[in-house]
């Protein structure tokens, strides 16, 4: 965190010296518009509080609209829930925020400056959103160990993987992560051995291993004993705060589990590609709407 | 928290890039390419029991090129799991590259006794097409044997795996690539001699080609770049870069959304792969002595594949074993009962398909067969190693 702040202080030192020492030419002292603050570009700007940002998002697929001008918003440090019954279009938003589809109309920030529409999976990726699938994707036949340090945050060139060597604090930092998945005595173990829970861990854990801002889980308890469900809620609350994260989820004991009563912890409900209802899960579910989308009609 | 874990357990040893029976493995195959092969068949008089004939350095020196083709096949295929059914175009290319060079080298002693080879001379053509223009220099020809083969497969791979072509598909256009090259090829008009392609070559360097000492250099030169193609790939699976072809075949998507991009280490991989096949096809031309269209044939791809397969994928060793044991049986068989050979080969593909998805590197780590040799069976399958 430090090298950032001074880099960040360094910069506005340098801008205000810039300012000062410009020719004092016309009322605003040769001084253009400027928002207080300097965009940097590819760098996460959380200064209006919002992490995500989605402005009227439609995708149709052959005239079915599995987004129908959703908008949302997702705060820094934010742990969202969402919740929706099939088809309402929760894996297709992950999909338009991920960059695996393209939005037919819509905008997509990240932070405030980051236009996720105009990047690739992979950048999307690297500039900090992790996403873990609905069925658990992990490299089945490398170990477990290898699994996270492929997700390692390192430079993902071409070359630099060529030549690529594991420093002690690399080597640490994957085994903190073995430890806070639970699988360290599993480490060397082929990941396509392990148990359907065992691999959601391993998909959070590679995920966590990227270093992401925002993180979007796709029912992520799903095939999981309750005990492993329990455990991914306390996971999930300590990691609030210092990341985002945006959980879809049909499991209401979980749901529970991740807002804990709060009123403050909004549940955002999905139905036909837009947002139904959004509040606490107590007003949520209180929502006549709601009960008719979820009990029929 | 990470000062009382036993850290360094944790991570896999990577210190060598073979264990102590590689080396030594790669070690003795050094020496019979170099050392035992050379006496055997130069020295050794031939009458002898180890005399080794010319026939025979002969065709085992046609099987290491087929090897590196297969170990080729075996990066791209299987590792990043792309199957592809045009590496017979790659090979050509490195044989044609080399075949010109050697066209120019015959000079003045072809049938015509003139200073263009025979088949332009055929033609009535007066002067050499444009691409023959550095056909003189062994040098510029040995630096087109590597970019002819990887300018094709970087262009045709960009656009490919841009627009994510995947699967059958890529196989599909692969097998259509190798097509269209080859009807190109066999046009008189590409000056590529046609369906003769190069034949009847005199001399390499100035030296002589047909001599014993020359044969013989060529197989050495032949041995050492095979093993120096296996302990490259085995550096390259052994990589974080090997890691992740892996990652790309198992969950090209999980890759992507870990922020790597597929399309350059699908393409560094796919380039690299049809230079060796390149490289193979060099060695191959001058000791087989022609190269002509129907080594871009279909069907001499997907050859390439059954090797990879019968040999065992990912496992470097499996397709140079079964580039032998194929190619082993092909000259046996053809030379017996001709006419029952391709349906020897498609048995032998279906046989090791439903039998032996491992292949026969599979076959001898299958934990029943290991019993029977009396070693312990590995307690996991580690298909990565």
């Amino acid at each position: 965190m430090t090298p950032d702040l001074m880099r960040a202080g360094a910069d506005v030192r340098r801008h205000a010296e810039e300012r000062a020492a410009a020719p004092q030419t016309g009322s605003s002292g040769g001084r253009v518009a400027s928002y207080s603050r300097i965009v940097t570009p590819g760098q996460l700007d959380i200064a209006h509080g919002a992490i995500l940002y989605l402005d009227d998002i439609t995708v149709s697929f052959d005239g079915f609209k599995a987004l129908n001008a959703l908008s949302m918003s997702i705060s820094a440090g934010e742990l969202r829930c969402i919740i929706g019954p099939n088809g309402a279009g929760k894996t297709t938003m992950m999909d338009v925020i991920t960059g695996k589809t393209r939005p037919d109309a819509g905008r997509c920030f990240f932070g405030s400056t980051i236009d996720l529409l105009r990047m690739r999976e992979n950048e999307i990726a690297s500039a900090g959103i992790g996403r873990k699938f609905q069925k658990p994707t992990v490299f089945e036949h490398l170990s477990v160990f290898e699994n996270l340090e492929l997700a390692l945050k390192a430079d993902r060139g071409v070359r630099a993987s060529l030549f690529f060597r594991l420093s002690g604090a690399q080597l640490d930092k994957i085994g903190e992560m073995l430890v806070l998945i639970h699988l360290k005595d599993h480490a060397q173990r082929t990941a396509g051995m392990l148990s359907h829970g065992q691999k959601q861990w391993l998909e959070i854990g590679m995920l966590l291993m990227q270093n992401p801002r925002l993180l979007l889980l796709d029912e992520p308890v799903a095939g999981m004993t309750d005990e492993e469900t329990e455990r991914t809620a306390e996971l999930f609350l300590s990691l609030e705060g210092s990341h985002s994260l945006v959980v879809v989820e049909h499991d209401m004991k979980f749901i529970h589990a991740l807002t804990h009563g709060n009123p403050a912890k909004k549940v955002t409900v999905l139905h036909e590609g837009s947002v139904l209802a959004e509040g606490s899960l107590a007003d949520v579910q209180a929502d006549e709407k709601v009960v008719e989308v979820y009990l029929g009609r | 928290m990470s000062a009382v874990l036993p850290l360094p357990a944790l991570a896999p040893r990577r210190s060598m890039l073979l264990g102590m029976k590689g080396w030594l493995g790669v070690t003795i195959a050094l020496a019979v390419v170099a050392v035992i092969v050379p006496i055997a068949n130069l020295l050794v008089p031939a009458g002898s029991v180890f005399h080794l004939s010319d026939y025979a350095v002969q065709l085992v020196a046609k099987i290491m090129c087929y090897a590196m083709a297969a170990l080729a096949m075996d990066l791209i295929w299987g590792y990043t799991g792309i199957l592809s059914l045009g590496h017979g175009v790659f090979f050509a290319l490195g044989g044609y590259a080399m075949g010109m060079y050697l066209m120019r080298q015959i000079g003045s002693d072809g049938q015509y006794r003139m200073p263009m080879p025979d088949f332009m001379v055929f033609l009535n053509w007066k002067e050499f097409p444009w691409h023959w223009a550095l056909s003189n220099s062994f040098v510029a020809q040995m630096a087109l044997v590597v970019l002819a083969p990887g300018l094709l497969a970087f262009v045709f791979g960009f656009f490919a795996f841009r627009s994510r072509i995947k699967g059958v598909y890529f196989s599909i256009i692969t097998q259509a690539m190798t097509f269209a090259m080859m009807l190109l090829f066999f046009r008189n008009e590409t000056g590529f001699g046609g369906n003769n392609g190069f034949t009847d070559f005199k001399r390499i360097l100035g030296i002589p080609i047909a001599t014993p000492s020359m044969r013989m250099t060529l197989f050495v030169i032949t041995g050492c770049t095979l093993i120096g193609f296996y302990l490259m790939a085995r550096a390259i699976v052994g990589s974080k870069f090997g890691r992740v072809l892996q990652a790309i075949r198992d969950a090209e998507s999980r890759v992507m959304f870990t922020g790597y991009d597929p399309l350059r280490y699908k393409l560094a991989i796919w380039t690299l792969s049809a230079v060796m096949c390149g490289i193979a096809g060099a060695l191959y031309v001058p000791q087989v002595g022609i190269i002509n269209p129907s080594e871009m044939t279909p069907a001499a791809s997907i050859e390439i594949a059954i090797w990879a397969a019968v040999g065992g994928r990912a496992t470097l060793i499996g397709p140079i074993i079964g580039a032998f044991v194929v190619n082993g049986a092909k000259s046996v068989f053809t030379q017996h009962m001709p006419e029952y050979w391709l349906y020897v080969l498609g048995a032998m593909f279906i046989a090791v398909t439903l039998f032996l998805p491992g292949g026969v590197v599979g076959l001898a780590r299958h934990p029943r067969v290991l019993a029977l040799l009396g070693k312990s069976a590995r307690k996991e399958d580690g298909a990565s190693s």
